[in-house]
């Protein structure tokens, strides 16, 4: 990386710029950059996985079988079912278990050293998520309530005649405008906030490092923070999995209730 | 002394979700501590009001680098 030379003059502050990597083709809106090729390599992973884990399905299951389905019984049961309620929710399990899988392999490629960037860290990969999202939680709400009964269903019955006008645009915002942008700035925020702290952490120690005299002993100490930070990220990899897939539960549980 | 200010907008915008994500922990901490057998129930509710309160702190960060220059 450009931030790390053997020579320090100025520090510099990492920035967005860092997550701009483009690898093959011209340095444009055409290049295939590193998170494109990250996307493809953990969409290849996740299938490899899950076919070589559940191939021979076992009664007594294997270690591989088990941690497959540890991580599908979250989503069905402690998602999913919870959420969207156990009359419906099985045919929106693939959805869900599909985004856990994805965004959660993705993000670790934060911190796993080979590859070592949360491809969510791209604003990008997360809209084309919550877009997703957005269309299925309306589209199965339309589908239930009819068009007109969908956008009827936005607002509680037994409200003054009054306020049913204001509430109806409040709810008309949250759910064509908030929920989508907020679904997609979460995932990226959240990775690309931790990344450039890490980033900040080790190219900082370094700098402090290589300046000698008593900067050596306060650039240790934020090597060691650094590798602290890269522990909690782990942590909040897991966490923003989680939580987009219980809010993309909640809002297509939301939309196909039967009394808002 | 050189700088950005939208950062320390940022800061200021990460007050409120801080002070709300640690009410919504002590609430699940004191309800779990009350009833262990609630866990189940109480965990994707805290996760989830953790979730929404936190949006406005990723605003900020969001809008601190939008507004860089």
């Amino acid at each position: 990386m450009s931030l790390v030379s053997a020579a320090p003059s100025e520090y510099t502050a990492p920035g967005v710029e860092e997550f701009w990597q483009p690898l093959f083709g011209t340095d444009g809106p055409w290049a295939i950059t590193r998170p494109m090729l990250l996307m493809a390599i953990s969409a290849g992973l996740i299938i490899w996985f899950l076919l070589a884990t559940t191939r021979k399905k076992a009664l007594v299951p294997s270690r591989g079988q088990m941690s497959t389905e540890a991580v599908y019984g979250l989503v069905r049961n402690g998602i999913a079912k919870d959420l969207i309620g156990s009359k419906e929710f099985l045919r929106f399990v693939p959805l869900l278990f599909s985004l856990f899988m994805i965004i959660l392999v993705n993000n670790l490629f934060g911190v796993l050293p080979p590859f070592s960037y949360p491809t969510m860290s791209r604003i990008g990969f997360p809209i084309a998520l919550s877009l997703i999202v957005w269309v299925v939680f309306h589209a199965v709400g339309m589908k239930k309530h009819g068009f007109i009964g969908y956008w009827k269903s936005l607002v509680p019955s037994g409200l003054p005649k009054g306020m049913i006008l204001p509430i109806f645009f409040l709810e008309l915002i949250t759910d064509l405008f908030t929920r989508p942008v907020t679904l997609a700035l979460r995932l990226f925020g959240n990775m690309f906030a931790g990344h450039i702290l890490i980033v900040l952490f080790i190219t900082g120690g370094w700098y402090m490092l290589t300046s000698g005299g008593i900067l050596v002993i306060a650039g240790g100490v934020t090597w060691i923070f650094a590798v602290v930070m890269t522990l909690f990220e782990l942590l909040v990899e897991f966490l923003q999995a989680y939580v987009f897939t219980l809010l993309a539960a909640l809002y297509i549980g939301g939309a196909i209730a039967d009394e808002h | 002394m050189t700088g950005n200010i939208a950062i320390l907008g940022y800061g200021l915008s990460a007050i409120g979700p801080g002070i709300g994500v640690g009410l919504i922990f002590a609430a699940y901490i004191n309800g779990v501590a009350r009833q262990p057998e609630a866990r189940g129930m109480l965990q994707p509710i805290a996760f989830l009001g953790m979730a929404i309160t936190e949006a406005l702190a990723i605003f900020g960060i969001a809008l601190a680098f939008v507004f860089k220059a």
